[in-house]
């Protein structure tokens, strides 16, 4: 017993001071508002401000598309990788990208999006004529979606890759085609995968503030901008507190809708 | 593993040892500590040849650090913990700091050559009689435009940048107090209003602009302004020299009905230990040669009267960067404004980048 505190020290050290303290501190600064006096108005504007209503609905909206967009593009390959010969290899060319910084990453885009980048260079020479790419929706969803792949595909090919193959053969046996098998037996068994990537993509995606400036071009405001703003430039604390504690509630529904319910059964066991 | 932590160790190694050599050669050939006078000033704000001249004058030895806004650099310095001798805040920055105590108060007896500022810059509402503050650069916010797509007749004005043809043309600097003094100018209103209709009715005119908006962005409007990524800009003139410098399309206009005036100067913070070297810096700085060759260097305005004979005629002909009295009769400085007025600005700015 005593040897099993003595192991718990770092961890709870961890958890104490970079996890719960920032929380509390969050929380603590929210209730503050500009000069410093204690006050619900913060929480009161969040709630009845049209302007942060239609943010966090846009946010979430947002984060909705990237996530489902991922997951379009990452349940496929993911298959895909599964059936490959050096899977290895081959998965550890997705994770690459990962490993560059994520800024360079959004500079490059910035290059080839731009009036004279080579995506209009191409529409150019094709004939369609160059169209305004940057500072879109369009270009901000396609970014943050590439950008968080990776994280979808690994946890789905994990899945994938644990799955017993003798499931599969059982169901062909019993009569199933391709699609029951996938549908009943395939996707139910890499549910956890697809929640694990669904949680590691929606929540970051509420808060990006960068992609927002540099391809949005601030025409694209999500709670993490706001975030930014008033901290770095208004100084209003409180507010930003606010919208933190907002997220973190965010981050808690998620997980709970997305928890693992093992410990209720399914239809397959 | 073994290997690669080998490999790790070894090239640590070598940069530990580079840097010890580096370090010893360099702490040879400057002075003694007591003669160090520190500076904290914005990153790529001073001819660093000028730096090299004054050591050799004087034998001070200068520490040169820098920062990107003056909310990071009054936050550094009310924290303490800093020496800093000299720092270089804009106007309200000034204002904000003197209220806040951070501020020695300057004693002009020990700076002869103040005589050469212009006297148009000198005791400005941010900072009555120059008490604390010494004038550096000043400068303005107008509009960069780009002759391959729009006339210079197009962008004369305020006014004209709500004009249907610049749809999704213009990228607006990310300043609350910078686009709403826009709005509140062409309302015939101060930059400095705090009532709260004037800075609604600036707001509603501000969101009609929003369909000729490309972006808003600050450091990033240089770089895409230098590709023709937009036709138009609301930048600084610092900023707009520098884009120009780099693509011969760009050109930049004060509007004549007025625009802000912003300076950035010299300040002793109250934690400076070397007041003396301060001092004989600002009297350097100060000198009509340095001046100009600081401002040839930097390519922002000079408000060193005497300065001006040095610089090239080219340079203090150009009226985009040394207006007209006439246009300088319209220019507003910035106000450091109550907490509750400078929520409201960024408020009313935060809705206004959120309509589509």
């Amino acid at each position: 017993m005593h040897k099993k505190t003595t192991y718990l020290i770092p961890y709870m050290l961890w958890i104490g001071l970079f996890v719960i303290a920032p929380m509390a501190l969050i929380l603590y600064q929210s209730f503050f508002n500009i000069s410093g006096h204690f006050t619900m108005g913060n929480y009161e504007q969040y709630l009845t401000n049209g302007v942060y209503l239609k943010m966090t609905f846009n946010s979430i909206l947002y984060a909705l598309i990237i996530t489902m967009s991922t997951l379009l593009i990452s349940y496929p390959t993911a298959l895909l990788l599964n059936r490959l010969k050096n899977k290895q290899f081959w998965l550890l060319l997705v994770i690459l990208p990962t490993w560059i910084n994520l800024l360079l990453k959004t500079y490059a885009f910035i290059g080839l999006f731009s009036q004279n980048g080579s995506v209009n260079d191409f529409l150019r020479f094709v004939g369609v004529g160059s169209h305004q790419i940057l500072f879109t929706d369009a270009s901000f969803i396609f970014v943050a979606a590439y950008i968080e792949i990776p994280f979808m595909i690994l946890p789905i090919f994990n899945s994938l890759a644990e799955l017993n193959p003798s499931m599969i053969n059982a169901s062909r046996d019993l009569g199933a085609n391709s699609w029951q098998t996938f549908r009943r037996v395939i996707l139910p068994l890499t549910m956890p995968g697809v929640k694990a990537g669904f949680q590691a993509i929606f929540i970051p995606s509420l808060s990006l503030f960068m992609i927002t400036r540099l391809i949005g071009g601030n025409r694209v405001i999500t709670l993490g901008t706001a975030i930014e703003e008033h901290f770095l430039v208004t100084q209003n604390w409180g507010m930003g507190s606010t919208i933190g504690v907002v997220l973190i509630l965010a981050m808690f529904v998620v997980m709970y809708l997305t928890r693992d319910r093992k410990a209720k059964g399914g239809r397959i066991q | 593993m073994k290997k690669l932590m080998m490999v790790i160790a070894l090239v640590l190694f070598i940069c530990g040892a580079l840097g010890g050599i580096n370090y010893s050669m360099n702490a040879r050939t400057s002075t003694s500590g007591s003669k160090t006078l520190n500076i904290y000033n914005w990153g790529d704000y001073i001819d660093p040849a000028l730096i090299t001249k004054f050591e050799h004058e004087t034998g001070y030895h200068v520490v040169y650090e820098t920062f990107d806004s003056n909310e990071a650099m009054l936050t550094k310095i009310k924290q303490g913990g800093t020496s800093y001798d000299l720092t270089v805040p804009s106007d309200y920055t000034v204002q904000r700091m003197r209220r806040a105590n951070l501020l020695e108060k300057v004693d002009k007896s020990k700076l002869p050559a103040l005589k050469n500022i212009d006297s148009r810059f000198m005791n400005l509402s941010f900072d009555p009689h120059n008490s604390y503050s010494v004038p550096y650069f000043w400068g303005t916010l107008g509009i960069v435009y780009n002759d391959r797509y729009v006339k210079a007749e197009q962008v004369q004005h305020w006014d004209q940048l709500w004009n249907p043809a610049f749809k999704q043309q213009i990228i607006l600097t990310d300043s609350a107090r910078d686009m709403l003094g826009v709005a509140l100018i062409t309302q015939g209103k101060s930059v400095n209003a705090t009532n709260t209709n004037d800075l609604r009715a600036a707001n509603n005119k501000l969101k009609k602009l929003m369909p000729n908006t490309k972006a808003v962005v600050d450091d990033e409007i240089k770089m895409y302004m230098e590709q023709n990524e937009a036709a138009i800009a609301v930048t600084y003139s610092g900023e707009a020299a520098e884009m120009m410098g780099n693509n011969s399309h760009l050109h930049y206009v004060v509007p004549s009905e007025g625009s802000n005036m912003w300076f950035d100067n010299w300040v002793i913070p109250k934690t400076a230990k070397h007041k003396k070297a301060a001092y004989a810096f600002l009297n350097f700085m100060l000198q009509p040669k340095n001046a100009a060759k600081n401002a040839e260097y930097i390519g922002y305005a000079t408000p060193n009267k005497v300065a001006m004979k040095y610089l090239p005629n080219k340079v203090t002909s150009n009226a985009e960067f040394y207006p007209s009295d006439k246009v300088t009769k319209n220019l507003q400085v910035y106000k450091d404004l109550p907490l509750r007025v400078i929520g409201e600005y960024n408020d009313l700015f935060l809705e206004f980048k959120m309509t589509k």
